[in-house]
């Protein structure tokens, strides 16, 4: 699939100066097990892509380390090489971090994939950066405790990854992203040494390099351990299904229930197309005439928990809630989310190919923007649905198409792009959690003025001087920038007259 | 306590304007505010000579309770914040210390300070979502948003908190606020100080409300917040003795106002470790906050046995009142050369708060 975006974007891409495959593979083989090291095309060929798989580029070299000593080694021999490395876990990111370079090294962490220690007195569990993230509440479940954030891919996302885009999830407003849930990350620097960020204390002399580190995308370090916060379960969660007939009433309601001091543990909408291609799908009992729907979890001990879904219930009802039906144990409160969580899919039966873009935004503009999207959908001829984190503004369009219809990518491309300006626009952001790899770096144009660019730089050369983790992603160059013709967006006004009319 | 606010006013200009020209001459500068918190981190370098006030940049910027986000001027007093917050039935979660009556927002946020309740609600830097900060070169910078997820480029406004203004002067922050608990009671129970890590343990992997778990002198004050029903029903299954005067208790300790903090010439140290490490087997006297995860010590062991035994379970060691030097943990080499990277690529010239960060 589109392999003139991809050939031209892994040029772009690649370092110069590289060393030559043949000179690296002696290198790294000398070092290394040999079957550790992988060069020909056909073992090389599960890496091309993350998944954002419209972008797809083929390693010089893959090496699968096993022990942190070999992950020196790499950083080491590639250091001295000046050739670039991207760290790659599960592959399943969304913005195309983890896409390979034709002339650097493909790290794949796929073997750290061992539990190192659960600590109940501390309530902390020690991982690998190859663990799922599923995986760790799974360990510690017969312990009444998990982990807290809960990307939709968290039974095949490693939690390395999380950790490289700030991963969220259905639960951040209540329970943090992933920066809230570490402690201490061990990583391998660019040049090969091993350093301690964090500490097993709540806060760390110097700088907060924790912070630093998480969402940086694997530009500032190799990490190979994690120390996550674990969590006691809630006793009880339940769910109400809430329906509207209109969009505003329900964005509405969304802000009215935080202004009624709830915290939800979710707060997800789904629009109507959402909700028709889902119920068609996984028959969730969703109302497939609702224009929108909210799905509110409210979690806690039994009487908080009915504490706070009547109070939910009163403010849906004030809010206009055409109907509102409560979970009454878990098997209803699965099937409610059955919905929720197959949306993907679900889009995926109706459409021969689906783009998932992942704009936040205040609250107070979610009618206004999904207005705007339906309007951008007109304009651009392809259909989009709405799933969505409404507790943090976190939206989620997924625009349909058909790759093998000539022109579709390149216009759902266009189309994202402007849905990234609308966020803009409206006060957010072009990114909630799915990072920006090489999706939307040109979209960071337009967020971030070039002091704002030009300092980012200056903190990546900070740990990374040659610029070889993962160069290219999440921060465009100015060049580019100027190539891509974008300014930043100053008072709301877009550098596209086109869209100001939307 | 007066209840007037400190007039609004956008000082950022002249706040770059003086920065900038700073970084042209390579004078250091120290940055002043409300000064509550002077006596934390390291003292500024004397060579800065130069004062760079941001206390009358003031005010709050915007406010929408059901965005649960507020954005205010650095030089805001925190009193003001909690006023206006307080008026809508939120709260900042992490409960920072005043340490005094003219602290101000941007020194809370550059001292990273956090209250009692940080090991359940977060840290000062956990709520940061966004800020707006002049760097060493007097260039105004806008990192982070007005959005509760935001992973464009790197997290530049949560490492500001705690940086103590060394890489950047803050202009404005965007917290992220949270509505203040329906109901809040406290529970006391008689403990030694093992037995206590303990119970903070044992209850910390149970889902109670807790907000807040401090030990001293045989005693245990266990907090809990959030909705009547649920604060009652932990209650009931915790036991304890009920504590009166609960919110002065727990503001008390959050200010440093009890006697513990208060009394005689000893060093008062600040041990940040795992919150179930053991005691550890130094001379002096002992609290336990944090549930264990932050404890006092008024002791005059030498500074080196207590960071030793600090170290042990991973934690650090503050002198927060005494005169040795450093006041902060040092850091390991490594720390001080990627601290100096850093430091060098916010603040080329080294002209804020030189020294401030001990690197």
């Amino acid at each position: 699939m589109s392999d003139v975006i991809s050939g031209e974007r892994a040029a772009a891409l690649d370092a110069d100066g590289a060393a030559s495959k043949a000179t690296l593979v002696a290198a790294l083989t000398a070092a290394l097990p040999h079957d550790i090291v992988l060069t020909d095309e056909e073992s090389l060929r599960p890496f091309e892509c993350d998944g954002l798989s419209a972008y797809r580029a083929l390693p010089m070299i893959a090496v699968l380390p096993a022990t942190v000593a070999q992950v020196q080694t790499v950083m080491r021999i590639c250091h001295a090489h000046d050739t670039p490395v991207v760290a790659r876990g599960a592959g399943t990111g969304l913005s195309g971090g983890a896409l390979p370079l034709e002339k650097g090294v493909l790290l794949s962490l796929a073997k750290f994939n061992r539990i190192v220690d659960i600590d109940t007195d501390n309530l902390r569990a020690t991982v690998q950066p190859g663990v799922r993230n599923l995986a760790i509440s799974e360990a510690v479940d017969h312990l009444g405790l998990y982990y807290a954030p809960d990307p939709s891919s968290q039974i095949a996302c490693s939690i390395g990854g999380n950790v490289a885009e700030n991963s969220g999830g259905v639960h951040c407003l209540k329970y943090g992203l992933t920066t809230h849930n570490i402690v201490r990350l061990e990583i391998v620097t660019v040049e090969g040494e091993r350093l301690t960020i964090g500490s097993d204390a709540l806060d760390t002399p110097g700088y907060d390099l924790l912070a630093l580190m998480t969402g940086s995308e694997g530009l500032l370090g190799v990490i190979v351990e994690i120390v996550v916060k674990l969590l006691p379960k809630p006793e009880l969660a339940r769910v109400a299904l809430i329906a509207f007939d209109d969009l505003r009433a329900a964005g509405n309601a969304v802000a009215d229930i935080i202004k009624a001091g709830i915290i939800p543990a979710g707060l997800e909408m789904l629009d109507s197309p959402a909700i028709v291609a889902t119920e068609a799908f996984v028959h969730a009992g969703y109302p497939t005439d609702a224009t929108a729907i909210l799905l509110c979890e409210v979690d806690g001990t039994t009487a908080e928990v009915d504490e706070d879904m009547a109070r939910v219930q009163a403010v849906a009802e004030a809010s206009g809630a055409t109907e509102i039906r409560v979970s009454r144990d878990d098997a209803e409160r699965a099937l409610f989310w059955a919905g929720r969580k197959a949306a993907f899919p679900a889009m995926g039966r109706i459409s021969p190919d689906y783009y998932c873009m992942d704009g936040t935004i205040p609250r107070a503009a979610l009618s206004d923007v999904l207005i705007g999207i339906a309007e951008l959908s007109e304009h651009y001829g392809q259909r989009v649905a709405n799933v969505f984190h409404a507790g943090d503004g976190n939206l989620h369009p997924l625009i349909l198409y058909d790759a093998n219809q000539p022109g579709e990518l390149e216009r759902t491309e266009a189309f994202g792009g402007a849905i990234c300006e609308l966020c803009l626009k409206h006060g957010g952001t072009i990114t909630g959690e799915h990072g920006v790899g090489v999706e939307k770096i040109d979209q960071m144009c337009v967020q971030f003025p070039t002091a704002e660019l030009q300092q980012f730089h200056a903190v990546k050369a900070a740990f990374d001087e040659k610029t070889l983790l993962n160069p290219g992603k999440a921060v465009p160059t100015l060049h580019r920038c100027a190539e891509f013709g974008a300014m930043h967006v100053h008072n709301g006004a877009l550098p596209f007259p086109e869209l100001e009319r939307l | 306590m007066s209840t007037t606010r400190q007039p609004s006013e956008d000082r950022t200009e002249a706040i770059a304007a003086q920065v900038e020209d700073a970084y042209q001459r390579a004078a250091p500068l120290r940055i002043v505010a409300g000064q509550s918190k002077s006596f934390l981190g390291e003292p500024v370098a004397e060579a800065a000579t130069e004062t760079l006030a941001v206390h009358a940049h003031s005010g709050v910027v915007s406010y929408d309770p059901g965005e649960l986000i507020i954005t205010a001027r650095a030089g805001t007093p925190l009193r003001d914040i909690e006023a206006v917050l307080a008026e809508n039935h939120q709260r900042l979660a992490f409960e920072p210390p005043h340490y005094g009556p003219t602290a101000t927002l941007g020194g809370t946020i550059a001292t990273g300070v956090s209250g009692p309740a940080r090991p359940y609600a977060g840290a000062a830097r956990d709520f940061v979502l966004g800020c707006r900060i002049v760097n060493g070169r007097g260039q105004v910078l806008r990192f982070g948003g007005e959005v509760m997820k935001n992973v464009a480029g790197y997290d530049l406004s949560r490492l500001m908190a705690g940086a103590h203004g060394t890489l950047g002067v803050l202009l404005e922050i965007s917290l992220k606020v949270l509505p203040s608990p329906r109901a809040q009671l406290t529970q006391v129970f008689e403990h030694e100080a093992p037995e206590a890590l303990a119970a903070f343990s044992a209850w910390a992997a149970r889902p109670w409300p807790i907000s807040g778990a401090y030990w001293e002198a045989g005693r245990t004050h266990l907090r809990l917040s959030g909705a009547q029903a649920s604060v009652d029903a932990a209650r009931d299954a915790l036991g304890g003795e009920p504590l009166d005067e609960d919110q002065s208790f727990w503001s008390g300790l959050r200010e440093h106002e009890r006697d513990f903090f208060k009394r005689g010439d000893m060093p008062l140290w600040r041990i940040s470790c795992a919150p179930a490490s053991p005691m550890a087997k130094l001379s002096g006297t002992w609290s336990l906050d944090w549930g264990g995860a932050q404890r006092w010590l008024v002791s005059d062991a030498p500074a080196e046995t207590v960071r030793e035994a600090a170290a042990t379970h991973g934690g650090h060691a503050t002198l927060y009142r005494g005169h040795d030097k450093p006041r902060q943990h040092p850091l390991s080499a490594a720390h001080v050369a990627v601290h100096r990277r850093l430091k060098a690529a916010m603040d080329p010239a080294g002209i804020l708060n030189p020294g401030r960060i001990g690197v």
